[in-house]
């Protein structure tokens, strides 16, 4: 229990510094870097939740491809000549109250409605946790109940491949 | 482990986003920002998932994860497309609409 | 649950002396080295020819490209744990996955109707 709470904190400082990475570097290329550092830890997050099958899905998806796709994005849109412009707009101040206030008010509402419920990882429930976040019980939940949000995203898909494919065209 | 410090996190996570978001001028970033918040969106249906035990959470994160691939592949076509047509990432420029 | 959080503890110990090995070997090199930085060092190519411009611009075909690769990596995604149950949920799950496949496709054979396959 304890073990696993230290894990908990040290993955979030290191997520919560890298997600302030991501937005105050001045180096495009880092920034992606950092984003990086977010998405694995939040993948293993995820896997001290149980949520094995999800957190290797996220290191597939967001760090092997997504992040691929910045990268092109940031190769593609860099300058050819001379070095980065200025990457902020001048609303920091009023973009940082609005996030804090924001905060505070997440902060409180989560306090207020959840207080010191725990999830329970040991014992009979938590082999039962274990099972949840197993690859064939997903497909079960996939394949019964939810096969038209399924084959919605196949179109979804489609169509923003062949969105991306018209927009990025050379004509 | 308390359910609350997940949500907790997610949400520190979801407001480093919106700052990103605000604040940001260059396209790619203020997408890597969206990203951000997405994450913070997933931690919270995992955190849910396991205190609920039910693998519901778990799937609407996977349909996250694959929506968040397509709209960064769109976004960043739309980023590309503005670049190419303004000779910059920065969506400061982006003001021909404006009346 | 214990087995299970003791098995990626051993995951968690390896990349950490992973990070440690890098971090420990480009550190010890970093205060046992020389450092007598001149400029010339920094030029890319040392036998003379001076390098023009800064990054050189990447072709917008490369970025289609990546776009293809995300796609069937997400699809793959949802292969792996229809892989695992398609014993169990027999055929209503064999037509399910063949219909995502074809309409996944359908995007392939756009781009290459479009040609943006074909390097010319």
């Amino acid at each position: 229990m304890i073990v696993q709470n230290i894990f908990f904190w040290v993955l979030a400082l290191a997520m919560v510094l890298g997600a302030i990475g991501v937005v105050r570097s001045q180096n495009v290329v880092h920034a992606a870097l950092y984003l990086v550092v977010v998405m694995a830890g939040a993948a293993a997050q995820y896997i001290l939740l149980a949520a094995e099958f999800v957190a290797w899905v996220q290191v597939i998806i967001y760090i092997g491809a997504v992040i691929i796709l910045f990268l092109f994005g940031i190769m593609l849109t860099r300058a050819p000549m001379g070095g980065d412009t200025k990457l902020d707009n001048d609303q920091r101040w009023p973009a940082a109250v609005v996030s804090v206030f924001l905060a505070g008010v997440l902060g409180a509402l989560l306090i207020d409605a959840f207080g010191k419920k725990e999830i329970v990882i040991s014992g009979a429930k938590g082999e039962q946790l274990l099972q949840v976040g197993k690859a064939g019980h997903l497909a079960d939940s996939i394949f019964t109940a939810y096969v038209v949000p399924f084959e919605v995203v196949s179109i979804l898909l489609l169509a923003a491949l062949v969105g991306a494919v018209v927009i990025a065209r050379r004509d | 482990m308390i359910l609350n410090q997940f949500l907790i996190l997610a949400a520190v996570l979801f407001c480093i986003g919106v700052y990103g978001v605000l604040a940001r001028r260059n396209g790619v970033l203020v997408l890597m920002s969206v990203e951000l918040m997405l994450n913070a969106v997933n931690i919270n249906l995992i955190a849910f998932s396991a205190y609920l035990r039910e693998t519901a959470g778990e799937v609407f994160a996977l349909f996250v994860i694959t929506i968040a691939a397509a709209e960064v592949g769109v976004g960043l076509a739309i980023v590309l497309l503005i670049y190419r047509n303004l000779h910059s990432p920065d969506l400061d420029h982006v003001e021909q609409l404006k009346g | 649950m214990t087995d299970y959080y003791r098995e990626y503890l051993a995951v968690a110990v390896l990349i950490g002396a992973g990070l440690a090995m890098v971090g420990g070997m480009l550190g010890l090199g970093k205060l046992i080295r020389p450092t007598r930085p001149q400029p010339q060092k920094y030029v890319t190519y040392e036998a003379g020819s001076d390098p023009v411009g800064g990054w050189g611009q990447s072709n917008v075909r490369y970025y289609v490209y990546a776009l293809l690769f995300v796609m069937f990596d997400v699809e793959a995604v949802f292969i792996f744990p229809w892989a695992v149950r398609l014993e169990t949920l027999g055929v209503q799950s064999l037509i399910s996955m063949i219909v995502f496949i074809v309409i996944l496709a359908l995007g392939l054979v756009y781009a290459w109707r479009k040609g943006v396959l074909r390097w010319a």
